[in-house]
């Protein structure tokens, strides 16, 4: 079963969100980041390259020119395969676990796998960026020293970047604002219900 | 929670039979281990489980049945499986099945009532978990998840869901011995039966291993008694041996291969892995440090460096003649106290000549020192690079002493003017409460105070001076010396084998698992297939890396500054053992 729909982000770019059900007990949620444009990327370029001629100018020495050329390229390579991110898989598997997988625009993935005994919550996060308050859903850990403790927050969907933050412009009635789930198909069921909520409308 | 099956990829493909494996109940998921053909006697089963259970320490069991069919199912065929169910009782009794040359499975589980009741019998989802076990039998997981002793019931009380299938599957080599191309009773097919993997040079390395490590163990322990015997402890060999960083890296390599070289086996993986570390470290010191000796040899640039030696020393000195003429006269313009500078100018240049006179008296010896120096290179680059930090510690020896002198004086003037200071401004400092009082003077002593004090205000450009000049020189050979200390501990502490094992086998090195869905059809179990994930190279190198001599710079920025600007004196690195000054 496969559904998918579109909204944008705080600074306006596309974003897709898919959601597969391949069983009842295994979701996958995909989000895809908004592209990286060719506007962006001509306007980058040609400031480095116009940087390196003005230098050019004043030292006339050639290196300068072949500098700025290796520097942009490795520049773009570095960006496309540390920062860039093309788009994130949430996949939920019933009494497993939780597996986040990042894919960056050079093809290399991050997973990262959250086992289902470690998981004590699924929250919403509110933060306060510039003059708009966004939300973002995350995973608390639990403490194997202290019983009620956490031991880390880990955000979803992060995007890489500040700059990718889900954006939610509806209201979101969430009642006391988490999910508190008992067992392992409860929870799955939770989150499924949850995102249907965040996303409607 | 979902019935979970973890099944083994090599055993896709094998015959019908029995399901063997461990049922983990708190997880609710079963590890599959092998598969045991037809035609079996069900009591040489047991007897086989039994046996692997004690060797293992690993609660073996019968799972179910596997059913690999061509066409179509053979009703007998399905009613003996049925049946199998009631001489191997196991709750829930688990029936793999696929078709051949397709991908379609199936998976029930069914949990027995008894044999009078069928109607009862309960069927529960199944998910199918795919593994590569002989991965998962050679990999580690970080950070090692600490399981509680096992009996042989098989309890485990908290141990982490896929933790639990790693440490099943590594324990259970016993069950991997025999295979079903062998002509035991029970025949078997797991990650072996694809081909028994060998090699004959490891086997025969493992065998040579043995008495080299013998003999190469005695040979440190005569070494390592020569260098304890009472001859090097006595007051100026002892005092030089503790300054030298030489001596330093040749005690810690000689550690090292102590370690390495020992007869003990290595407790737990993290041991054996810092000895092999260990290992490839000192192979590649070596190999670097031959290199640099034929480099050395074939250029004879031994001869040329012992020729350029005593120039460049030369060089050096009258480079400082001149700066001290300069010192002496009026140095960027500023007018320093005439009497003064001209003592300390002459004493400093009286101090290079001797040292010019000492370097020349050396000089006839200088290229058959340096040769032998340079035979030092094949114990390692690290060795020799340790000579050059001596090497240059020594020939700037005067640049160390004048800073001494220099920081002495005007830790002494500092000390004069703040007490003057005081006295000046009616206090003084009170030892027993630790603070500054006030105190009333005599005429007497308050003249004199402020007289002193006036001197000692008035020569302070002067002294300052040359402090600052000395200390700025003496700054520059402890970065030189710095950076030479920071490569070598960069050739000792760095896990090479650790790097190379993430390179070339992944696996090996797991931070975790990861999943991914494989092809569904609605009707059949959801398959997963469960990959290595592997460790990242900053995690390897931040878990794996080697304890190093440990002589870094204790002081931050803060206090540094701070001793710099009253006059103490700095000691950059404090070798282990040293007293503190």
């Amino acid at each position: 079963m496969e559904d998918e729909q579109s909204f944008s982000d705080i600074y306006g770019g596309r974003l897709a969100l898919q959601r597969r059900c391949y069983s009842p007990s295994c979701l996958e949620f995909c989000l895809s980041c908004p592209r990286i444009t060719l506007r962006s990327l001509t306007a980058v370029t040609c400031t480095v390259w116009l940087a390196a001629y003005g230098l050019f100018t004043l030292c006339e020495n050639s290196m300068i020119l072949s500098a700025a050329i290796f520097i942009t390229l490795l520049g773009l390579l570095g960006y496309l395969h540390f920062v860039k991110i093309d788009h994130e898989t949430l996949l939920i598997i019933d009494s497993l676990g939780i597996q986040m997988t990042s894919s960056y625009a050079s093809g290399k993935e991050s997973t990262t796998f959250i086992e289902m005994g470690e998981v004590k919550d699924v929250v919403i996060n509110e933060a306060i960026y510039m003059q708009k308050v966004i939300y973002y859903l995350c995973i608390l850990l639990k403490d194997p020293v202290e019983p009620h403790g956490i031991s880390q927050v880990v955000p979803l969907f992060q995007g890489g970047r500040r700059q990718d933050h889900l954006c939610i412009q509806q209201k979101v009635s969430l009642g006391d604002g988490g999910i508190l789930a008992s067992s392992g198909r409860q929870k799955v069921k939770d989150t499924f219900s949850f995102f249907n909520l965040m996303f409607s409308g | 929670m979902v019935l979970k099956a973890f099944f083994p990829t090599c055993c896709a493909s094998a015959d019908s039979g029995l399901l063997v494996g461990r049922w983990v109940p708190e997880q609710s998921s079963a590890v599959v281990l092998a598969v045991v053909h037809f035609p079996f006697i069900p009591i040489q089963v047991k007897e086989l489980l039994a046996q692997v259970q004690q060797a293992s320490q690993v609660g073996v069991t019968v799972l179910g049945t596997w059913c690999h069919r061509r066409q179509e199912p053979e009703e007998s065929l399905g009613h003996f499986l049925e049946g199998l169910g009631a001489i191997f009782s196991h709750k829930p009794w688990f029936q793999l099945c696929r078709e051949r040359g397709s991908k379609s499975w199936s998976c029930k589980a069914t949990h027995w009532q008894g044999p009078t009741s069928h109607a009862a019998s309960g069927e529960d989802q199944v998910m199918l978990i795919f593994y590569d076990q002989r991965k998962v039998l050679l990999s580690q997981l970080h950070p090692p998840a600490v399981l509680p002793d096992r009996q042989a019931g098989d309890t485990t009380a908290s141990a982490g869901g896929l933790a639990a299938v790693f440490d099943t599957v590594a324990r259970s080599e016993a069950l991997f011995q025999s295979d079903r191309f062998d002509e035991g009773p029970v025949r078997l097919s797991h990650w072996q039966s694809e081909g028994v993997e060998a090699s004959i040079l490891v086997e025969l390395a493992k065998w040579a291993a043995g008495p080299v490590c013998l003999l190469l163990a005695c040979l440190l322990s005569l070494v390592s008694a020569a260098s304890a015997c009472r001859v090097f402890k006595l007051w100026p060999l002892s005092f030089i041996w503790s300054k030298l960083s030489t001596c330093e890296q040749l005690r810690h390599r000689l550690e090292q291969l102590t370690l390495i070289f020992s007869t003990r086996k290595a407790k737990n993986p993290a041991q054996l892995m810092r000895k092999a570390n260990m290992l490839v470290s000192v192979l590649l010191d070596v190999a670097l440090g031959l290199m640099l000796l034929s480099w050395l040899h074939r250029k004879d640039l031994i001869g040329q460096l012992a020729d350029a030696l005593i120039p460049v020393a030369d060089h050096v000195a009258k480079e400082l003649q001149h700066l001290l003429q300069w010192l002496m006269g009026a140095p960027a313009g500023l007018k320093m106290n005439r009497a003064l500078d001209q003592v300390l100018g002459r004493f400093f240049l009286y101090h290079i000549h001797l040292w010019i006179s000492y370097i020349h008296l050396m000089s006839p010896f200088i290229e058959r020192i340096l040769w032998h120096v340079g035979l030092s290179a094949c114990l390692g680059l690290t060795v020799a690079l340790s000579i050059l930090s001596d090497i240059i510690a020594l020939l700037t020896f005067h640049i160390y002493c004048f800073y001494v002198y220099g920081a002495r004086l005007y830790c002494l003037k500092i000390h004069g003017l703040s007490s003057l200071w005081r006295l000046f401004r009616g206090k003084k400092w009170n030892v027993l409460r630790q603070r500054v009082d006030s105190c009333s003077y005599d005429l007497d002593q308050l003249f004199i105070g402020t007289l002193l004090f006036t001197i000692l205000v008035f020569l302070l450009p002067t002294t300052a001076l040359y402090y600052l000049v000395f200390t700025l020189l003496r700054l520059l050979v402890v970065t030189v010396q710095g950076l030479i200390h920071l490569l070598v501990d960069l050739i000792n502490s760095l896990p090479l084998y650790s790097l190379g094992l993430r390179l070339c086998r992944p696996y090996r090195l797991a931070a975790g698992v990861k999943f991914r869905v494989l092809e569904h059809e609605t009707g059949r179990p959801l398959r997963l297939l469960m990959q290595i994930n592997p460790l990242p190279y900053s995690r390897v190198v931040h878990t794996y890396r080697l304890p190093t001599c440990g002589c870094h710079p204790k002081h931050s920025w803060g206090s540094l500054c701070r001793k710099l600007f009253f006059g103490e004196l700095i000691y950059p690195w404090r070798q282990r053992g040293d007293k503190q000054d």
